[in-house]
């Protein structure tokens, strides 16, 4: 069996769950999917509902009072007794942070394999019958085929964006819900979480850009900024950055495009200086058009870029700001 | 406060990987390396909490004898002195076997609090830090981008995604995994320099037991999505016929 465990917050699923159903769907060989949801009784249960419209054998919430708001130390413990009751073979989970904060836990408790971030399953690749997860490495420059080791359940966390939420396959009619119990001690949950805040109101809203210049670090310095700024002006673009800029204070944190960021689609979207790690190419491949400049040929930015100059953008940024003025 | 940072050396930013004949991994005799980046941001939060409030700053790193380099920096920069647990296999290791092998040497210290980056450059797993936690028993958050401590207990600013927040409060000791931008990184001084040839590196071996939980059966380039239509020439032609290739060919801009 595999087990997705699904993701709400506030009793709404996430997008990352649909796309680790779709993943599940495709990792399956016959055994049934079940999908776990970790929450209060009435987050868990509101979300179930959505969820029952998947493909899927079940879907199981997981109910506590400890889990109205999210603790590693909650999560972790209601997820190992619910593993310890339903078998699973395999754990599917979404690379998000939440993930990220409580998985690795779960699986050390268990003391079971778990592979993140992972983009694709090979079927019977250099493993023989075994099943590898394609993963990045190495900030994007190399993937890998990864096979877990030890005994089951192994643990896989599905990168936001590799799998297709609207693939996700539905049910001729709703999946059966049902509650599961779990014993959670909520005197153990050393973690007091506070509830969450956006830090400034966000006055830019690169969501609704049509056209975005975005910067890295080939940029080199806070005075080179100006530059892309003239750039985006002749092109009637909204200047953003990678998470490096705004890490330096060179942009305001509001223009980071990326997993923390902000998550864009415009019709262009230039990439200046940019090698483009994973992190920051969640954010922004749903673009129509993606041009890069860059001077390492290799970048993994030319991998999502639709039109690529390899060269100095200090030498290409002016005389394109040149030939649009033509 | 007695403060453990844990730190991974990784292949430079600039490096262009090299695969060995199995093609199973990088040969390493070819890159060059540097500390994590965010393990760097890591250690400058544990030398201002040290200034903060006292106490020590101790360097914890797993991996082969070239990791010493990554070391003696961190001590150059502040740190008081350092924990090599020493193998040849812990270069390619997964995150369980460095976390194993870091609980292991650092579990008798008794420290208040532990950091490290939220995940390498090199292999990008984002467990380390988790697993070293659970394998010590002690509380943990995650991709932290500020740290409040005072007698004994710990409130810490967690980023979630999409521009979100969220503080959390815990006791200590704890194990924290320090976001990249958290705070601006201090460079080595030339006295920082010298210092740190006559501090402690205490080396330490893999405890027995620690075995792979997952391998990696082929190392690759990786296979292109997307067309990409390189644009040759001078800057000047390349800039030219991009913009030609914009409006009219993507017709994204007049």
């Amino acid at each position: 069996m595999i087990l997705v465990v699904g993701e709400q917050r506030g009793g709404k699923l996430n997008r990352a769950t649909w796309e680790t159903v779709a993943a599940a769907q495709e990792l399956a060989t016959g055994q049934p999917i079940t999908i776990a949801l970790p929450g209060s009784s009435a987050h868990a249960a509101g979300a179930a509902a959505d969820l029952a419209a998947a493909d899927v054998a079940e879907v199981v919430t997981v109910e506590s009072p400890a889990l109205e708001a999210y603790t590693p130390d909650g999560y972790t413990a209601a997820l190992q007794d619910a593993v310890g009751q339903l078998k699973p073979d395999i754990v599917a989970l979404p690379h998000t942070y939440q993930t990220r904060d409580f998985a690795p836990k779960l699986a050390a408790r268990l003391d079971r394999a778990i592979i993140t971030d992972v983009t694709a399953i090979k079927a019977g690749g250099a493993g023989g019958d075994q099943v590898a997860f394609v993963r990045p490495m190495f900030q994007g420059k190399l993937t890998a085929d990864v096979v877990p080791q030890g005994p089951a359940p192994h643990f896989i966390t599905f990168q936001i964006g590799a799998f297709r939420a609207d693939q996700a396959r539905r049910g001729s009619s709703p999946a059966k819900v049902r509650s599961l119990t779990v014993a959670i001690d909520a005197a153990a949950i050393r973690q007091k979480p506070e509830p969450p805040f956006q830090e400034a109101k966000q006055a830019v809203d690169l969501s609704q850009a049509e056209r975005i210049v975005s910067v890295g670090r080939g940029i080199k310095e806070q005075s080179n900024i100006p530059l892309a700024q003239d750039l985006a002006k002749a092109l009637g673009a909204e200047l953003a950055a990678s998470r490096p800029i705004c890490d330096a204070g060179w942009l305001p944190m509001e223009r980071q495009v990326g997993s923390s960021g902000q998550t864009v689609a415009p019709k262009l979207y230039l990439a200046l200086g940019i090698s483009g790690a994973i992190q920051h190419l969640v954010g922004m491949k749903g673009a129509s058009t993606i041009v890069a400049i860059n001077k390492d040929p290799d970048a993994p930015i030319f991998e999502v870029a639709d039109f690529g100059i390899v060269g100095d953008l200090f030498e290409i940024v002016p005389a394109m700001i040149n030939a649009l003025k033509e | 406060m007695k403060i453990a940072v844990c730190i991974k050396q990784v292949p430079t930013r600039d490096w262009q990987p090299r695969l060995n004949d199995a093609r199973t991994w990088i040969r390493e005799q070819d890159a060059t390396y540097e500390m994590n980046e965010p393990d760097a941001y890591a250690l400058e939060e544990s030398l201002r909490l040290k200034e903060k409030h006292g106490g020590e700053v101790v360097v914890c790193s797993a991996g082969p004898a070239r990791v010493g380099q990554v070391i003696r920096e961190a001590l150059a920069r502040g740190a008081d002195r350092a924990i090599h647990v020493e193998d040849d296999g812990l270069a390619s290791a997964d995150a369980f076997a460095i976390a194993e092998a870091l609980a292991a040497a650092m579990k008798d210290e008794q420290f208040d609090l532990i950091l490290t980056g939220l995940q390498s450059d090199d292999q990008g797993f984002a467990q380390t830090g988790v697993i070293l936690a659970e394998r010590l028993g002690l509380p943990h958050a995650t991709i932290i981008m500020e740290v409040q401590a005072s007698n004994g207990s710990l409130r810490v600013k967690r980023e979630l995604e999409g521009g979100w927040f969220q503080w959390v409060a815990m006791p200590l000791p704890a194990v924290l995994t320090i976001q990249s931008g958290i705070n601006q990184l201090r460079y080595a001084t030339l006295k920082g320099i010298m210092a740190a040839k006559k501090k402690e590196v205490r080396k330490a071996t893999v405890p027995t037991g620690v075995v792979p939980r997952q391998t990696i059966a082929s190392l690759y380039v990786p296979e292109k999505t997307k067309k990409t239509q390189l644009i040759q020439g001078s800057a000047a032609e390349a800039a030219k016929e991009l913009v030609r290739r914009l409006r009219e060919e993507a017709r994204v801009i007049a």
